[in-house]
């Protein structure tokens, strides 16, 4: 039998009866828009958090306090003494002579929810208590003003940098502040600049945030026993030098705080590192929910074989007298595949444009509540989808099309 | 001498219903020339429904020999006597077994996308529809004709594929006399018109007396032949 014939046969017995074909390729349009739509979030949200990453630079480093947790393991046990970090473990890093491969260094202290007031209006920040060589190593600028230099750091001036979101909240708007006061903490400060906005991240906007002086932030705003920061930036002289710079700020880190290998009260994260991390979880999420998806999918095509079984009962007659007129079992056979192949491709495409639809209000919605989040329908998702429809069209329709296949001419012309 | 068309030698049938094994052919043997009209006629549960499956090639004897048109049909698999069924027979049903949701014209294509090569389909199915005089019903669907046109339309789609036989199973059980008659004067027709050997089931005396030779099946077996 000729393949257009088969396409036109197909198109006449599903159109003979709307209703019903159109509800069994709803069950497969809902299975693949969920698909579609859950994998192009959680890959949206690879995106951003990718996106976030790298924004910090690729030959920066971060070193915190306290070794990576690992539940239950041995060597989250060991460590029993974390010491902190200090300005003095800082200024070590910073000798060129003990890590050739570091180029600048900026300790912080950083606290969130830190009440902050101006202009008769209150609101929450965080705030980040740097030195000056934090705005290079962060690629930071202003928009209006200037960053504050080391002699304001040495004398603990009580000035701010202000983000966008922190002064559109606080003032209502973005220009002409440098010189205004706010109250963080209840401590006045003077704004001398205002930061370029770096746009939204899937954690939290980071244009809701005021940068000061170290010396201030550990004096006035977040109090830290001694000299204690709670990390340090590093930049690597070059996106090569990186992990060199790892080695030797680790090195410089155990002489200092007493430690063995393996043992570290401290860690070094890199970008790499992060991105990796970011990437497996985010990708795990994805192949999660997809699989919810994917399950919705499989009722669908449950729904194709229960139909497919009912029309071969039905249609009995029909398949005796196509075979009493010469029809081969293989060709009743292609006939019911191609109809229930024909449903799952139908409904994988309206389920495809269906759940491109549904990715883009969540975008929407996302962004409205101040996360951007751009579901991304990648050409994998759709590919995948449609062959996977299709699977379940031919893997569904299989079983009823041998049955059709398989009844006997005289039998088949005889029921009723 | 010419070969006959259909030539069965002791056609047997076994059937098992439940523990009881039915003997519906009992050894059957008949022959029928081309160009032939022959009526079978019995009383119910004689065997002549198994007879007509066995010569329509729908079903296989359980022991015998069948030759249709110079072909050795008993042991033929599926796919052999599906090709059989599209080559060399002609269905007409009782209940004329039209498909619904398609035209006229679409049901007598029917058989033609089972055979191999039509690349001239369309223009061979309006032809048989004139030849049973249905030129103006072509894109009417079978619930817009009546009775006697459904027939019509099956007897077109029965002879698309120009078959060596024609069989016709009780071709006038669901209509009234008259348009019964016609569907047999129709049948007759091409029966004359183009050496179609034709082969009807009936037990309808009126109408077997109008073929050339009726074969009377009694008990699986050939009772009498009248001609």
């Amino acid at each position: 039998m000729k393949i257009t014939r088969v396409i036109r046969e197909t198109f006449t017995s599903l159109s003979a009866n709307k209703l019903r074909t159109g509800l069994t390729v709803l069950g497969i349009v809902i299975g693949v828009a969920a698909v579609i739509a859950m994998m192009s979030v959680g890959q949206g949200a690879q995106n951003s958090i990718t996106a976030q990453i790298n924004s910090i630079g690729t030959n920066v480093l971060f070193v915190s306090a306290g070794s990576r947790a690992r539940f239950g393991g041995e060597r989250f046990n060991s460590i029993r003494n974390v010491r902190g970090l200090t300005i003095a473990d800082a200024q070590a890093m910073a000798i060129p002579l003990q890590a050739p491969s570091v180029q600048a260094v900026a300790p912080i202290i950083e606290g969130g929810n830190i009440p902050a007031a101006a202009n008769g209006q209150a609101t929450t920040t965080t705030v980040n208590g740097v030195t000056t060589s934090y705005f290079s190593i962060r690629n930071e600028q202003v928009t209006e003003g200037a960053f504050f230099n080391d002699q304001q750091v040495g004398t603990h001036a009580r000035v701010a940098i202000i983000g966008v979101d922190l002064a559109t909240t606080l003032f209502g708007r973005t220009t002409n502040l440098t010189g205004q006061t706010l109250l963080l903490n209840s401590q006045t400060f003077t704004i001398i600049g205002v930061l370029k906005s770096a746009g939204g991240t899937a954690a939290g906007s980071s244009d809701n945030q005021i940068i000061i002086p170290l010396t201030t932030a550990r004096d006035r705003v977040l109090s830290r026993p001694g000299t204690n920061v709670d990390g340090i930036y590093i930049q690597a002289t070059s996106a090569q030098a990186v992990s060199e710079a790892n080695t030797q700020i680790s090195n410089i880190m155990r002489l200092r705080h007493r430690v063995a290998v393996g043992k570290e009260d401290f860690s070094v994260l890199s970008q790499a590192s992060l991105l990796s991390t970011a990437t497996s979880i985010t990708g795990i999420l994805t192949t999660f929910l997809g699989g919810i998806a994917g399950i919705s999918l499989l009722v669908g095509g449950i729904g194709i074989m229960n139909i497919m079984l009912v029309s071969v009962v039905e249609r009995t007659r029909e398949i005796g007298l196509r075979k009493a007129l010469g029809a081969r079992n293989r060709d009743i056979m292609n006939q019911f595949l191609a109809e229930s192949s024909f449903l799952s491709l139908l409904g994988g495409l309206i389920g495809i444009l269906l759940g491109w639809l549904i990715s883009l209000i969540i975008g929407q919605i996302a962004s409205a509540s101040g996360t951007s989040l751009n579901p991304a329908v990648s050409l994998n998702a759709v590919l995948l989808a449609t062959i996977f429809s299709i699977a379940v069209g031919l893997f569904f329709g299989i079983y009823p099309a041998r049955r059709a296949a398989r009844l006997e001419p005289v039998e088949a012309l005889r029921y009723e | 001498m010419e070969e006959p068309v259909i030539q069965a030698e002791g056609l047997t049938k076994y059937y098992r219903m439940g523990e009881v094994e039915v003997q519906a052919l009992r050894g059957l043997s008949m022959q029928v020339k081309r160009g032939e009209a022959v009526a079978i006629m019995g009383p119910s549960g004689s065997g002549k429904t198994t007879l007509m499956n066995i010569l329509g090639c729908l079903d296989r004897p359980t022991g015998g020999e069948y030759i249709l048109d110079g072909e050795k049909v008993s042991g033929l698999n599926d796919d052999q006597l599906a090709s059989i069924r599209n080559r060399k027979i002609g269905f007409v049903f009782q209940s004329f077994n039209l498909l619904q949701r398609t035209s006229a014209l679409a049901n007598v294509e029917l058989p033609m996308s089972y055979s191999s090569s039509a690349n001239d389909g369309r223009e061979r199915a309006k032809a048989a529809l004139i030849a049973v005089g249905l030129e103006n019903r072509m894109k009417h669907r079978p619930t817009e004709l009546s009775g006697g046109e459904q027939q019509r339309v099956a007897i077109a789609r029965a002879l698309v594929n120009e078959p060596a036989i024609l069989m016709a199973d009780e071709p006038t059980g669901n209509l009234d006399s008259k348009v019964g008659q016609g569907i047999m004067d129709l049948l007759f027709k091409l029966n004359r018109e183009r050496n179609t050997t034709l082969i009807i089931i009936t037990h309808d005396a009126r109408i077997a007396g109008q073929t050339q030779r009726t074969i009377q099946i009694r008990d699986g077996l050939v009772e009498e032949t009248v001609l």
